[in-house]
């Protein structure tokens, strides 16, 4: 029960439970108050709009200019040292006769990813988000204006290694990819499910550590599939090339 | 932490709406948010109070409405409430389960002062 009107008001949405305990706290739909009273005086202009509609209006604009030109952007998320660069770095070593490749890449700091991109060839740009979490729609657009994607190709967007917030944001892309790779554990889809939900397309990255890890690929593949059903896999070793040709074949399918 | 670009966000369409209505000062804005949107109440109020400074949203109350989500089987076709993206269908068993409410983000009204 609320102290300020008497509404009811939920639990708070973080629960804090010790093992063994039932989770607590992720109470019925209600509504969290900033001051005392319940409904301010004054006009009420209805609104009715997504908070996110900026966000998504300027998606829609990349999402055009993409199928114009026939690009088919991939948003590539996962936590930190998943092994996303370097997947890209393979990726674009092979295809890069086949395919006009370029890509936009997201980090807090530095130019390393951009470095590593631009010693394989092709153009890329580097967005670097400061204190951000993640890319939003107009970092894409802009980054978009600093290079001239050609038709037919393929646009790599490395988001910020962050396995929550770039689930939110639609960047405009064809699909979201998720990678995981194996010496993160297999549980990761029952720990973020919102992002392997948001995915189309999960990449199960470093099968070469398999002997190495205890990582069971069925049960992660199970437990992402409980989030998203329509979730397809390719179980990849960027380091060794073990799998790739699968996911090369899905990516020339898309052109 | 996103709630930071969400509260700008949502400054950002308040002051356009109440200037769009004419309004000086937003005194409270009405927020869904669905169980599965990302957001996070309590950090959204801490950000936004920050964001809101200097604008017409400053000292607005925030009031969100938690919007619970609702599963649909894909397997069965039975509907019924979900409290995480990992539902399981309590009549068939099945895990193909649609989320078809509680990924809602959006503003609802806000009110201002004559």
């Amino acid at each position: 029960m609320c102290d300020s009107c008497g509404c009811s008001q939920p639990e708070n949405s973080v629960t804090i439970t010790r093992p063994g305990q039932a989770m607590s706290g992720q109470g019925s739909a209600g509504h969290h108050h900033l001051h005392q009273s319940h409904r301010a005086q004054g006009r009420v202009v209805e609104v009715q709009e997504a908070v996110l509609g900026k966000n998504d209006g300027i998606a829609a604009h990349n999402r055009k200019f993409f199928k114009e030109r026939r690009i088919v952007a991939l948003n590539l998320v996962s936590s930190p040292g998943s092994g996303k660069t370097t997947i890209l770095e393979r990726t674009i070593r092979e295809l890069r006769e086949e395919i006009p490749i370029t890509v936009i890449e997201g980090d807090q700091q530095t130019m390393l990813d951009a470095e590593r991109i631009d010693a394989t060839g092709v153009p890329v740009v580097q967005v670097n988000t400061g204190a951000g979490c993640h890319l939003d729609a107009d970092m894409v657009h802009q980054a978009l204006h600093q290079m001239e994607p050609a038709e037919n190709s393929l646009l790599f967007i490395e988001n910020v290694g962050n396995l929550v917030c770039p689930a939110m944001f639609d960047l405009g892309e064809a699909a979201k990819v998720v990678i995981i790779s194996v010496t993160e554990g297999e549980d990761k889809p029952l720990k973020y499910p919102a992002m392997f939900d948001a995915a189309s397309l999960c990449l199960i990255n470093k099968t070469d550590l398999l002997p190495h890890v205890d990582f069971d690929v069925a049960r992660c593949r199970e437990y992402a599939l409980r989030v998203n059903h329509h979730l397809e896999f390719f179980e990849i070793s960027a380091k060794t090339g073990e799998g790739m040709p699968a996911w090369l074949d899905w990516l020339r399918s898309q052109i | 932490m996103h709630e930071m670009s969400l509260a700008i966000s949502i400054v950002e369409l308040v002051s356009e709406k109440a200037q769009a209505a004419g309004a000086q000062k937003v005194t409270a804005i009405e927020l869904e948010v669905g169980r599965f949107s990302g957001l996070m109440a309590e950090a959204l109020v801490f950000c936004f109070e920050a964001a809101a400074r200097n604008t017409p949203a400053e000292g607005a109350e925030l009031v969100i409405y938690e919007i619970d989500g609702l599963g649909n089987c894909l397997g069965c076709g039975h509907s019924f409430a979900v409290d995480s993206l990992l539902s399981q269908c309590p009549k068939c068993g099945g895990y193909a389960v649609e989320t078809v409410q509680g990924k809602e983000l959006k503003l609802v009204s806000l009110t201002v002062d004559e």
